[in-house]
């Protein structure tokens, strides 16, 4: 019996803002947006990235957050890769005007989501939070796909000033949105889940918790008895509000206890 | 009607079937949700002294429905795992708490410790086949088996299990020291050690190199080590290693297991797995004519070739 593990060449590696990248692939890959796969970097590491081009190549967008990725970043054009996966329960594009909410490298695993949206003649709006205006990322594809986009920064430099939240709340109010989408630090998916709980409006979140196994037998991705690699990433509101730990506690590398 | 309850050192379970150490057992919550899916019994992930993080990734490798696994021990300590063996508790069925230590002296105190913790009985790890200076590397020989048993018995009001390696040239020698060092009960088998190499990437997958195969791949070794352990010894045997169905349960119960443990099952099919196996069980029982488990222990034995 051969592993599950596809060895796969890098087609392309793309700078898309000063710190994230995108590596592409050379591997179709059938998957909902915002489901997962576990990146194996030969003699560095394995880490689960969502997938951020699905289709004929497969696409994964990240930043340098530690030796895995660091050693990923230096892959060049035909260099393998190992992927297992698909894994875990990605979003339901559904909605008639959904509101799409991204933060940090949110918008790797929505892009996919806001693309399948359009297909499906949903009215999309997009809020991209960024620290700066260099790092926004994904604007022009979801421009493309035909997606309302609005920006904010941290530092002003481009849109309006402050946090993702800042904007996403206000719109909300409106009650323009039928369902709301996403993806970003778990502060501001805490926001905006009580946000949505308050005026009844239907959010699917991408929740992160350290993983291990990948496949939901480890236990270390585990949230309230549920667990991301399996149950998740992405939960309903429903889901996230019942969760004691969301936005409060995770487990670290040895399973202890630490809050967010 | 078969009635599937058993007793096994004086802990009532309501069925024969046990979650396996290591399979989502970290979190209080998990254990507890597992345990409402159907277990009778839920042994926890192993725990050390120290937290300890566990080998690096890849630390698991998927072949068709088996598992190779180099987790490496990962746990948050003793000192802080009651907390999450209290919320398991919750759920109403006993907790086997797994430890692991360097030696005689560790292992005791650790089963002391987890006993202080709340568990109903301990689970000797002896038998981790990847992890360096635990596990297995202390339970591989008779002499150290029977002395680790002993020095963790003395001192525990609580029954205690040695779970063995099957990764040595005979289980039965280390089921018969485990019995003369005081456990109540023999935990068999453990995963089986293995490696698996990309040929594309020219290297061991796992970060660690070595692991540890599950999964039905080595459901008939386990039976089979169940079958030879049972002629070697009197204490209760529970049997474990590739289980996804009750027949498969009634092989290493009819081999000579009072109750059996399922680790890498929940993997493909879910918590649901402990209640589908028990209706198999009992199912069976009601067509074949038996009563209480009991009745089918070790039965295979008694057929003459």
């Amino acid at each position: 019996m051969k592993s599950s593990i596809r060895m796969l060449k890098v087609s392309e590696h793309i700078d898309e803002t000063p710190n994230v990248r995108t590596i592409v692939l050379d591997g179709s890959i059938e998957a909902e947006p915002g489901q997962f796969v576990m990146v194996w970097v030969p003699g560095a590491d394995e880490f689960p990235m969502s997938i951020s081009y699905i289709g004929d190549q497969m696409g994964i967008t990240y930043q340098i957050v530690g030796d895995g990725t660091k050693a990923l970043s230096i892959k060049h054009v035909g260099d393998l890769v190992g992927i297992r996966g698909p894994y875990g329960k990605g979003y339901t594009p559904i909605g008639r005007k959904p509101l799409v909410v991204a933060g940090g490298t949110g918008m790797a695993a929505l892009s996919p989501l806001i693309e399948r949206l359009k297909l499906n003649q949903s009215e999309v709006r997009v809020v991209i939070g960024a620290r700066t205006a260099r790092e926004i990322l994904f604007r022009d594809r979801a421009m493309k796909a035909g997606a309302e986009v609005v920006i904010t920064t941290d530092d002003g430099s481009e849109g309006e000033k402050g946090f993702a939240t800042d904007i996403a709340v206000p719109i909300l109010q409106t009650r323009e949105h039928d369902i709301v989408y996403c993806c970003g630090p778990e502060r501001m998916m805490t926001k905006l889940a009580d946000k949505c709980s308050e005026l009844s409006i239907p959010m699917q979140a991408s929740v992160e918790r350290l993983m291990k196994c990948g496949i939901g037998i480890c236990d270390s991705c585990a949230i309230d008895g549920l667990h991301v690699c399996r149950d998740g990433p992405v939960f309903s509101i429903d889901v996230l509000k019942g969760f004691s730990e969301f936005g409060r506690t995770k487990l670290d590398a040895t399973g202890r206890r630490i809050d967010i | 009607m078969a009635d599937l309850s058993v007793d096994i050192c004086g802990l009532s379970l309501k069925n024969p079937t046990m979650l396996a150490s290591g399979v989502l057992d970290e979190t209080g919550k998990t254990m507890a949700s597992i345990a409402r899916a159907g277990a009778g019994a839920v042994v926890t992930k192993s725990i050390g002294r120290e937290p300890r993080q566990g080998h690096g990734s890849p630390c698991i490798v998927e072949l068709g429905d088996s598992l190779v696994n180099a987790m490496g021990l990962p746990n948050p300590g003793i000192d802080v795992f009651g907390r999450e063996l209290e919320e398991a508790k919750k759920a109403g069925v006993p907790i086997i708490g797994s430890v692991f230590g360097g030696g005689e002296a560790e292992i005791a105190e650790m089963a002391r410790l987890m006993a202080d913790a709340g568990a109903d009985a301990i689970e000797l790890n002896l038998s981790c086949p990847h992890a360096k200076g635990f596990g297995a590397e202390v339970g591989s020989t008779p002499e150290r088996v029977e002395s680790i048993c002993r020095a963790a018995r003395s001192g525990l009001d609580i029954p205690m299990f040695a779970k063995l390696t099957p990764n040595t040239s005979s289980i039965v020698d280390l089921a018969k020291a485990a019995e003369r060092g005081g456990a109540d009960a023999i935990v068999a088998i453990n995963t089986l050690k293995g490696m698996v190499i990309s040929p594309e990437a020219r290297m061991p997958v796992l970060a660690n190199r070595f692991g540890g195969l599950s999964g039905p791949s080595i459901r008939p070794i386990g039976v089979r080590c169940v079958y030879e352990i049972r002629g070697a010894v009197k204490i209760p045997i529970i049997g474990v290693g590739g289980i996804e169905s009750g027949n498969d349960a009634l092989e290493y119960i009819m081999a000579g297991a009072s109750s059996v443990q399922i680790g890498t099952a929940v993997w493909k099919h879910g918590p649901e797995v402990f209640s589908k196996v028990c209706e198999d069980i009992s199912e069976f029982m009601n067509r074949n004519g038996f009563d209480r488990i009991f009745e089918m222990v070790g039965v295979a034995h008694e057929v003459k070739h």
